[in-house]
């Protein structure tokens, strides 16, 4: 049979963003597929070289839309870890709190996706407008829906505001009451279900040895979650599974993290419970004189798509010597979906692009 | 979950929805409103804003640009421009607000701005003057022709938190010796900064620079203060050299009109700039060694100085460095002019004294002291063998109350002047002394010294009396504060009368109520209120109201052509040149500060005015 070459994407109904794949096709099975990031480069971690310490903050939470916080928070780690700042107890449970909804946020923006692709438009709009009730906690936390700006160094930008709790919690228990019919109509679905079981198969050692990390490895077996592995913020003190699913494919990788939604509001709710007193930022040095000492150090946590982590270079200047990240998506967007749509079928490859919950942002920055 | 199979009867459920309110809003015809934190459109309070640029400085996008507003006036403290924000370029992160010192700049609960010019969104923040006839009056609001003119006072929502900005408010504390102990000697009471302290001092300052148009002789303050933050001493004191010769000096007793000015002090503790002029001073080993500077070649121009105050002497600093020849006239035997006088060792130690001066006449100055022109050398004769003149003879002649028995009191130049320089003079148990100024506080607080000397163990009192109440007071709050802590009694708003005599000795003064101390214009016309008087007990009376200058050195003939100014201060056009041809002045006999930074702004105007006259010849 003769051998195609089909672009899917950029422009692509069913593409994440800026963000194609090139595919070698012989009738409809994929022979060779290639992925061709680039279309979303800004440049960020150059950028982030010409700007103050301080004024990069406004940019790292930009390399991920979906799941911002993250890098607000590798990046705030690393500098305290430079710096040599330390965090109020307070502000450590903050940042959990930011981190889970952000990997809600992100999660109910993938079931979107996720859903769209395989044509359940219906959860597709469910999950994008109760994402939106987690935005309207952003704003009433953090004053911005999509970027925060919240998590830096020291701490936290502001204090809880006023009915903060009583309104996330009320937020978060009629999310926990959707969760039952978003299995209703499409994680229990059958069609779903029979879609999805055995599409995008990974094992565990192909998983880790292409870098593979988040729900991705998790749903191939491995329990491997860096709020366990290396707890950071307030993680050491909470208690919360990490849920797991071994055959590696798509339906795995969905059902994790359906259950990982699950988890993050039982680790806010704790964080409530628990939420210590006293100041929730430790203030940094004045910014027009911030120099950091010379060191370097890599810092990660667990992004709603895998480790995320940070590789900083200070040389005793006020602005990084260089900055670089490490995103899930790069292996996952790169070298597993690469290796996943070998053999598959045209209709899964988008399939198999969300299943792998990618984000093009967090490739090129 | 049940299964893992899936179900195909599950998903008809999602059908009870149908039978459910739609819960998202709908937009339009519903707005939502955003959170009372929420970040959107900058609001800028106008009256609040000093223009510092603080706010475009932290911006990581310059979208922010400092405009000057028509009918803003600056001022000390103050600048005429205020930020104008490019919306093409915010990406609303707020830091301007954490950053704003005086914490005039908000974001508003506001987002949406719809307008067909496709400059529209480069606006000044301001909140009701907009005066862009594009924007909607806020009544008239409506999603459809939505603008920035709803950003109104009232709407803030990402506003300034102390605890949570990026301000250092507190000021590094300095080291100085408790009321109890310096009280009992003339040891300089202040200690200075370690190096740590001024590194840690030096790094609060957000280099918005407003401090430098405060200063009457602009100093580069946000740049020596950022050098002092990168521990190099020798370039901070390099560019304070630039503009004032005597850090030693000013970085004691400088009247701080930067520190007035200071972003910080709006809402903390401004920056200790004075005290960190004094680090970068008594840090270095030796300024000629730190300076790498030197008198320029002979140009063979020669310039008589009269007076080696602040003025005269920073005046010849700056010629030498242009190399003119300098002579500097005075009728004391050392340089320092009141300085030598007035500021008692408490504040201004020897060395610190020494230390300025002796490095500008490092430079080829030449003195002359112990010689009074009109005196000893005829003022036109200088005019006669200089190419210049410069007058800067300072105000040495105590004013005094016109008070009944007032040959009984000391004059309060004479008291500093015996104090310092002379034998120890004599001083009472209860001595009172009138004046609401820095020199009585510097009188009072160095009588409070001698009597621990003269009377150790024995009950003592320093009391001031002043027409001034405490809010009118003259003197620095500073001053009073510390003059308080040591146990100097003050008597505001009392206006002496007459010194009570008895047997020929004081026993006290008798004094009025005051009734007001300045007229409606604002000029200097106490009145008393006559039958409310009282008598201040003592046996010892020292004025110190003010001083005057003394000008009748310059001979008649000439007197007639100086011009005075409306406050009776010498006249001087932009290049600090009188209106006699060739005489220069500056200090307190021309400016209204009468301070040493102010003197040495002068200096540093006549400086130039001088070598341009001398240039041109």
């Amino acid at each position: 049979m003769r051998e195609l070459e089909l672009y899917f994407g950029p422009q692509h109904p069913g593409m994440v963003g800026n963000f194609s794949i090139t595919l070698k096709v012989e009738g409809d099975r994929v022979v060779e597929a290639t992925s061709n990031p680039g279309f979303l480069h800004r440049g960020f971690e150059k950028l982030m070289e010409y700007r103050s310490w301080t004024q990069n903050f406004p940019l790292v939470c930009r390399l991920n839309v979906m799941d911002p916080d993250p890098y607000e928070m590798v990046y705030a780690m690393g500098v305290e870890e430079l710096a040599g700042i330390e965090v109020p107890p307070r502000a450590r449970y903050i940042r959990t709190i930011v981190l889970e909804l952000s990997r809600i946020a992100s999660h109910l923006f993938w079931a979107w996706g996720y859903a769209n692709m395989l044509g359940f438009d219906t959860l597709g709009q469910w999950s994008m407008g109760d994402r939106d009730y987690i935005l309207d906690l952003f704003e009433l936390l953090t004053g911005g829906r999509v970027y925060h700006i919240y998590i830096w160094p020291g701490g936290v930008r502001r204090d809880l505001p006023q009915g903060f709790e009583e309104r996330t919690l009320q937020t978060l228990e009629e999310l926990a009451g959707r969760l039952p019919d978003y299995d209703d109509v499409f994680f229990e679905n059958r069609i779903f279900v029979s879609r999805a079981r055995g599409t995008g198969k990974v094992d565990r050692d192909t998983a880790l040895a292409l870098g593979a990390t988040g729900p991705v490895l998790r749903a191939a077996g491995l329990k491997y979650d860096t709020r366990k592995t290396e707890p950071y913020a307030a993680y050491q003190d909470l208690e919360f599974q990490v849920p797991t699913r071994q055959q590696g494919d798509s339906y795995c990788r969905a059902m994790v993290i359906r259950e990982e939604i699950q988890e993050s509001i039982a680790i806010v709710r704790q964080c409530f419970e628990q939420m210590p007193e006293g100041p929730a930022f430790h203030r940094p040095p004045n910014p027009f004189k911030w120099k950091i000492p010379p060191g370097e150090t890599y810092v990660r946590i667990e992004g709603a798509r895998g480790e995320t982590g940070a590789y900083l270079v200070s040389d005793g200047g006020n602005k990084p010597y260089r900055i670089h990240f490490r995103s899930p998506s790069y292996p996952h967007g790169i070298l597993l979906l690469e290796e996943l749509l070998k053999g598959a079928s045209i209709a899964d490859v988008g399939h198999i692009m969300m299943s792998l919950n990618i984000a093009a942002p967090e490739i090129d920055r | 979950m049940s299964s893992e199979k899936g179900s195909i009867l599950a998903p008809f459920k999602a059908l009870k929805y149908l039978f459910k309110k739609p819960h998202t809003l709908r937009y339009p015809f519903e707005l939502k409103e955003t959170s009372p934190r929420y970040r959107g459109f900058h609001v800028n309070d106008f009256e609040q804003c000093t223009g510092c640029g603080d706010c475009a400085d932290i911006c990581p996008n310059d979208a922010i640009t400092m405009k000057v507003i028509e009918g803003l006036v600056a001022e000390p403290g103050r600048t005429n421009e205020r930020p104008e924000i490019d919306y093409g370029r915010c990406c609303f992160c707020g830091l301007c607000v954490d950053i704003c010192p005086p914490g005039s700049l908000s974001l508003s609960r506001d987002y949406i701005h719809i307008d067909h010019g496709t400059d529209s969104f480069v606006v000044l923040a301001d909140s009701e003057r907009s005066g862009n006839e594009a924007f909607v009056p806020s009544n008239e609001y409506s999603l459809m022709k939505a603008s920035l003119a709803h950003r109104k006072r009232g709407n803030e929502s990402f506003v300034s938190d102390l605890e949570y900005s990026l301000l250092h408010l507190d000021r590094v504390p300095m080291p100085q010796a408790a009321a109890e102990e310096r009280k009992q000697s003339f040891v300089e009471m202040v200690r200075g900064y370690s190096a740590e302290q001024a590194r840690s001092e030096a790094s609060r300052c957000l280099e918005c620079g407003l401090c430098e148009e405060a200063c009457p002789a602009h100093l580069r303050i946000s740049d020596y203060v950022k050098a002092i933050s990168e521990q190099d001493e020798e370039e901070a004191l390099r560019l304070i050299f630039e503009d004032n010769p005597l850090p030693a000096i000013c970085g004691r007793i400088c009247m701080k009109h930067c520190e007035d000015a200071c972003s910080l002090g709006l809402r903390g503790e401004p920056v200790a700039i004075r005290w960190l002029k004094r680090y970068a001073a008594d840090s270095v080993e030796s300024y000629a060694a730190a300076l790498r500077t030197g008198a320029a070649p002979a140009t063979g121009k020669e310039v008589a100085v009269i007076g080696a105050g602040a003025s005269g002497l920073a005046l010849a600093y700056f010629l030498r460095l242009k190399g003119h020849g300098v002579t500097v006239f005075d009728s004391q035997l050392a340089g320092g002019g009141m300085l030598r006088i007035g500021p008692p060792r408490y504040r201004l130690p020897q060395k610190a004294l020494e230390d300025d001066v002796d490095h500008i006449a490092s430079l080829g100055v030449q003195f002359r002291f112990n010689t009074a022109v009109g005196k000893d050398i005829q003022f036109e004769e200088l005019r006669q063998r200089y190419d210049a003149v410069y007058i800067a003879v300072g105000a040495h002649r105590s004013r005094t109350a016109r008070i009944e028995n007032e040959d009984k009191a000391l004059m309060a130049l004479d008291f500093l002047n015996a104090a310092k320089l002379g034998s120890r003079p004599q001083v009472g148990r209860e001595t009172i002394v009138i004046g609401g100024g820095n020199v009585a506080m510097d009188v009072a607080r160095t009588c409070l010294r001698l009597q621990q000397l003269e009377y150790p163990g024995e009950k003592t009192v320093t009391k001031t009396v002043s027409l001034e109440s405490w809010n009118e007071m003259p003197a620095t709050e500073e001053e009073i504060e510390e003059a308080k802590a040591e146990g100097i009694e003050f008597n505001p708003a009392w206006g002496p009368k007459g010194i009570v005599l008895e047997g020929g000795e004081v026993r006290g003064l008798e004094c009025r109520a005051v009734k007001s101390v300045f007229d409606e214009e604002g000029r200097f016309n106490p009145t008393f209120y006559e039958e409310n008087t009282m008598l201040l007990k003592g046996d010892m009376v020292i004025e110190a109201i003010g001083q005057g200058y003394d000008l009748s050195f310059i001979p008649d003939n000439l007197m007639e052509s100086l011009e005075f100014t409306e406050r009776r201060k010498v006249k001087v056009n932009e290049d600090g040149m009188t209106s006699i041809p060739g005489v220069f002045a500056g200090g307190d006999i021309v400016n209204l500060n009468m301070d040493a930074v102010t003197a040495i702004a002068d200096a540093k105007t006549a400086a130039e005015g001088i070598h341009k006259l001398l240039s041109d010849r």
